[in-house]
């Protein structure tokens, strides 16, 4: 395992080019945004291939559906805050229900986007993006998963959503590892104590956690959920079979991301005890990435703090 | 190629019957909304757009983007009148299962090529259909009809500054100029004066014309036709609920439900539309 460092979102502008350079007719619909979601960078090389519509979310995410009407192969990318937020009516009636294989980037997510505040401050993009039949809802907690699964999203036949951070975070993957699909997930630690579902710049923190739970004798299996919806339910009840209790670690809110469609699997497949670590009913706020994951308790500290709990009450 | 749909007072007539049996036969659907576009719709499939009903996915088609999706059941009319899908289907319009959904879906309906229902959207879609032809350098032409009242949503404004943007010569947008909203009558909501002047300014073609009689649309669209670049918008004076006296009156706004007695008194009106020919 490596430590460098490298932020989810600079995977977007290289996914683009990757695609493109292997000859992939990709278009990206930009939304005068494109130097902060790396869109820019594919326009500098491509200019032909990118689309900038202006600072208007609903007409981005109409454009893009339009051009996927026409069976162009479009990405499109800005503030989840502002994509997801603003363009949510327009992504349901445009793309999700007519299904139309427009992948749809949400950058600069989560409370570490720090100093911009609650309102750059995505937390509830997995939730709107999960309700929505038929689409993929991807979180991936590196920059070699994140590219793998921008570029693997080229060939979806149905909608996607793919969530990226801006702050760096630390390297999981082996460069050039590719073993990421939808509904797929990655066992990045065996154990038989508890499970920890986790997705984004938690899952470092999961995989901190869990040496933490090992010096306790507590033996933690790590599943990097990236792919929220569909989930990887298979995986994540064979784990619950060996650890009868489990803990989410997400940096999103509480209601309606992964940690609740875990429990919601739990519930209807193998009930066990399901903690969550996540943002828990409030918005962000201005802060540095480092001090807000700490305030908001987006922390290994935190995730062995409910692996605890959770493990007290696991089924035998 | 257009469709064999002849572009006649008669075969409108027919098509308002049609529009008038369907939501009669539903209870549900805006009969007065769908009223003011039967003409639009049979010229334009009559003899400006080229399709093959025996072929909806024929790549050189020309698109049609219904943004006021509540204007559909005179679109499905006129699809069934071209010979999309059989006549019959008609009559199951609204109900589980049907091929015609109370909004258009994509892929249901032959024919249909963009989705509807959420107003405001059509104009963006078709951009962005118009991008991709455009880049493919396709000889296609996009025609997206939307109503005034779906004005107010910003993003067809947003989407009006891009057509424009991008030069989408090979766009048509047409606006069912009725004068009324969803709650009222125009101008009591959100006024929506100079809306010619609010196009221009936009950077777009724009020429006006009566959205009833079938001379005026074809020399709206020669004299927009006869501008080059731009995309082009026709501002087609309609009324609403037109063809049957006690719609095109009623001050609720077309929201009237009809019931079995409405439906005959309707569609006596019509026939008497049909007998002066």
């Amino acid at each position: 395992m490596k430590t460098n460092m490298r932020s989810t979102r600079d995977a977007y502008g290289q996914a683009l080019l990757e695609l493109t350079g292997a000859g992939a007719e990709i278009i990206a619909v930009d939304g005068d945004i494109g130097s902060a979601t790396g869109a820019a960078r594919f326009a500098s090389e491509h200019p032909g291939r990118c689309l900038n519509v202006g600072m208007a979310e609903q007409n981005m995410i109409l454009t893009a559906a339009g051009l996927a009407l026409e069976g162009e192969n479009v990405y499109v990318a800005s503030y989840g805050s502002f994509l997801v937020g603003r363009g949510y009516e327009q992504i349901r009636s445009a793309v999700a229900i007519p299904g139309l294989p427009v992948k749809i980037v949400g950058s600069c997510c989560g409370v570490t986007v720090g100093e911009d505040g609650a309102s750059h401050q995505m937390l509830e993009d997995l939730a709107l993006m999960r309700v929505l039949p038929g689409m993929s809802v991807l979180a991936p907690a590196d920059y070699t998963s994140a590219l793998a699964l921008l570029k693997g999203a080229a060939s979806s036949r149905g909608p996607v959503y793919i969530r990226l951070g801006r702050a760096p975070s630390p390297d999981i993957y082996e460069e050039g590892d590719r073993d990421f699909a939808p509904g797929g997930g990655r066992i990045l630690r065996e154990g038989s104590g508890v499970t920890l579902c986790c997705c984004g710049i938690m899952v470092s923190e999961a995989l901190s956690a869990a040496k933490v739970l090992s010096s306790q004798n507590i033996s933690a299996e790590v599943i990097d959920c990236y792919s929220v919806s569909p989930l990887p339910s298979q995986m994540i009840l064979d784990s619950f079979h060996r650890t009868g209790c489990c803990v989410t670690a997400e940096e999103h809110f509480s209601r309606g991301g992964l940690g609740e469609a875990v429990a919601a699997l739990a519930g209807e497949s193998y009930p066990i005890p399901v903690k969550q670590v996540a943002v828990f009913d409030r918005f962000g706020q201005s802060g540095s990435p480092a001090e807000l994951q700490e305030y908001y308790g987006l922390t290994a500290s935190q995730i062995v703090s409910a692996a605890m709990q959770s493990w007290v009450m696991r089924r035998r | 190629m257009t469709s064999n749909l002849s572009v006649t007072v008669e075969s409108a007539a027919e098509v308002r019957r049609d529009v008038v049996r369907m939501i009669g036969m539903a209870r549900s659907g805006r009969v007065a909304s769908a009223l003011s576009i039967v003409d639009i719709l049979v010229w334009l499939y009559g003899e400006v757009l080229s399709v093959r009903p025996d072929e909806p996915a024929w790549q050189d088609r020309d698109r049609f983007v219904l943004s006021k999706g509540h204007g559909c059941p005179a679109l499905y009319a006129v699809l069934a009148g071209c010979g999309f899908f059989p006549r019959d289907e008609l009559w199951s319009y609204g109900r589980l299962g049907a091929m015609l959904q109370g909004h258009p879906e994509l892929r249901r309906t032959p024919g249909v090529d963009a989705p509807a229902g959420s107003l405001g959207m059509g104009l963006g879609l078709a951009n962005g259909m118009a991008l991709a032809l455009k880049g493919r350098r396709s000889t296609s032409r996009i025609c997206c009809l939307a109503g005034d009242g779906e004005l107010q949503e910003g993003a067809f404004w947003e989407a009006a500054l891009v057509s424009s943007r991008h030069d989408l010569g090979n766009l048509l947008l047409v606006i069912d100029r009725n004068g009324l909203r969803g709650e009222g009558a125009a101008g009591e909501i959100v006024p929506l004066d100079s809306l010619k002047q609010k196009m221009l300014s936009f950077g777009w073609s724009v020429e006006e014309c009566d959205g009833h009689d079938f001379e005026s649309l074809r020399e709206g669209l020669s004299r927009l036709e006869a501008l080059s670049g731009r995309p082009r918008c026709l501002l087609a004076k309609t009324r609403l609920g037109k063809g049957i006296s006690f719609l095109e009156d009623d001050p609720s706004g077309g929201r009237m439900v009809l019931d079995r007695g409405t439906v005959d008194k309707a569609l006596l009106e019509l026939e008497k539309e049909g007998d002066l020919l």
